[in-house]
């Protein structure tokens, strides 16, 4: 057996969604460089949905699947959805991960989780 | 040329003799006599067991002869792992009944060492490692300070598995002698690879595995000095002298003491021909931006190329080799399972983020020029891609991180 899905080395060679949006209305960005990986993903939001979505990560096989899964279950969703998205969600969608590479998943929710968080925030200093 | 290699599936680069290597025609013929008519048990009486025992025998005494042993030192084990065990629980063992309980090593050892070191620690042994440098070489005084009046073992590998890097066996040897302090080195990436004599060397233990190579997995060596007293780690029958229980592998055996006579005959050209290509494979990756050569670069296993490329991980940059039909290694964490990158790389001062970025390529005589070339235009390329959707490389770029490693 494979260490990966089908699903996941086809989200591996050809990730969806690499790069970075220049207006992104949130970024959020996860990890360390010491532990070898980093997820930064860039969300542009019109009418409270999530429009575009990029991303950029430095990490392992499963992070890149990962981010790149995670960015396709979240373009066009609206942000009430959005915020619901879980790792089990992103690892389901990549028909599973090794036990051990589970954290990369969740290293994608907490991305995601992140640049909501620096939308809203933007939203509110912009309204002060 | 590359992109016919890279579009043929087929084609395969085998990058990865440092994991294990190929067996050679050589030993898999000198294998099947003992699976199809001398399959016998060398323990029973009758001819077709006898015969066998005839071969082990002789197996043993071209084992010794390649190493500069006599056939009386030689035990088999199951593999390199199983001979490191023995030989340091072995010393630990006959240090404790004189009261001495303190080993030296280093931090950059195989596993099968430095887990047997901590076992022993738990039962009340002192281990010190010794700082083994940037380069990867430890220096012969390290160990002549190191020694004390209660040092009952030096266990010091003969060259380091993931960077290459070659030990002054023959002069640490000199120092433990001359002080009475068994020594015995991990020569599993050595043998077959370096020229080894352990008694000019003063070695007084060292281990060995087969498929490290060209010979069958599952098989390796013990070499014990006449007069240390080995400690079993398998208890059963009376084979190897009492010392390691179970019947022998004598297929594995056989094919064993054919690919390590066939590789030490054959040791100084294979070196110039496989030095030749790590040089040339040393010189073209050295050429990416922000990279650094692991190990040192002229003492090192003729074979053994690792580098660390800024910025990317490993794991992916293996995945996207594979792709390539490049079979490599790395030190990262994500392709040992663990959270931290190589101990090895660690123990030469690399930081953290520069080790999960780390690259090992070994080579055997078997590698081309053309293959070579094929690595040169293929790794830089994957590096480039990964870079590209680097965060932390993309921080660097435009300063907001530091570079850690000189362009």
């Amino acid at each position: 057996m494979a260490l990966y899905s089908e699903k996941v080395m086809d989200h591996f060679r050809n990730p969806r969604n690499v790069g970075s949006i220049e207006d992104a209305d949130g970024i959020g960005e996860v990890g360390n460089a010491k532990c070898g990986d980093i997820m930064k993903i860039y969300l542009k939001i019109d009418d409270d949905t999530v429009t575009d979505a990029k991303f950029e990560t430095f990490g392992c096989g499963s992070a890149i699947a990962s981010s790149s899964m995670a960015t396709e279950l979240i373009k066009g969703k609206p942000i009430s959805e959005v915020m619901q998205l879980t790792n089990k969600a992103v690892t389901e969608a990549l028909d599973g991960l090794p036990a051990y590479k589970l954290h990369c998943s969740v290293l994608a929710e907490e991305a995601i989780q992140a640049a909501l968080k620096d939308y809203e925030e933007r939203k509110k200093k912009s309204k002060s | 040329m590359g992109e016919e290699l890279s579009l043929n599936h087929n084609k395969m680069i085998y990058a990865d003799n440092a994991a294990t290597t190929k067996m050679s025609a050589k030993a898999i013929q000198a294998m099947l006599p003992y699976m199809e008519t001398i399959w016998g048990n060398p323990s029973s009486l009758y001819a077709v067991g006898q015969r066998a025992a005839e071969a082990l025998q002789s197996a043993r005494e071209r084992m010794a002869a390649c190493l500069g042993a006599t056939a009386a030192e030689i035990y088999f084990t199951s593999g390199g792992s199983e001979a490191d065990n023995q030989a340091i629980i072995s010393a630990a063992k006959n240090g404790e009944r004189k009261g001495k309980k303190h080993i030296i090593s280093t931090a950059f050892e195989h596993h099968a060492v430095l887990h047997t070191l901590k076992k022993l620690e738990k039962e009340g042994f002192e281990t010190e490692l010794l700082d083994v440098h940037e380069n990867g070489v430890l220096l012969p005084s390290q160990v002549a300070d190191a020694i004390r009046e209660d040092t009952c073992l030096v266990t010091i590998m003969y060259a380091n598995n993931e960077i290459g890097s070659v030990q002054p066996i023959a002069e640490i040897g000199e120092i433990c002698r001359a002080k009475g302090v068994p020594f015995h080195t991990d020569a599993v990436q050595a043998a077959g690879h370096l020229p080894i004599d352990v008694a000019a060397q003063n070695i007084d233990m060292l281990s060995l595995s087969a498929h490290k190579f060209h010979g069958p997995k599952g098989i390796g060596m013990l070499y014990a000095r006449k007069g240390i007293p080995l400690t079993n780690v398998i208890e059963g029958g009376a084979q190897e002298r009492g010392k390691r229980g179970g019947t022998e592998n004598v297929p594995a055996i056989m094919g064993m003491a054919t690919a390590l006579e066939d590789a030490c005959s054959h040791l100084k050209e294979n070196t110039e021909k496989v030095t030749r290509l790590r040089n040339r494979l040393i010189e073209g990756l050295s050429k990416i931006p922000h990279s650094i050569l692991n190990g040192d670069p002229e003492n090192r296993l003729p074979g053994n190329v690792n580098f660390c490329f800024e910025g990317i991980e490993g794991e992916s940059l293996l995945l996207l080799l594979d792709d390539k039909g490049i079979c490599a290694s790395s030190g990262s964490a994500c392709t040992s399972g663990s959270l931290d990158p190589s101990h090895v790389l660690l123990a030469i001062g690399r930081p953290h983020e520069i080790a999960h970025g780390s690259l090992r390529l070994s080579l055997c005589e078997e590698n081309t020029e053309e293959e070579v070339e094929y690595i040169l235009q293929s790794v830089p390329e994957v590096v480039e891609y990964l870079r590209s959707i680097s965060p932390l490389w993309k921080d660097k770029v435009i300063g907001k991180r530091e570079f850690l490693l000189p362009e």
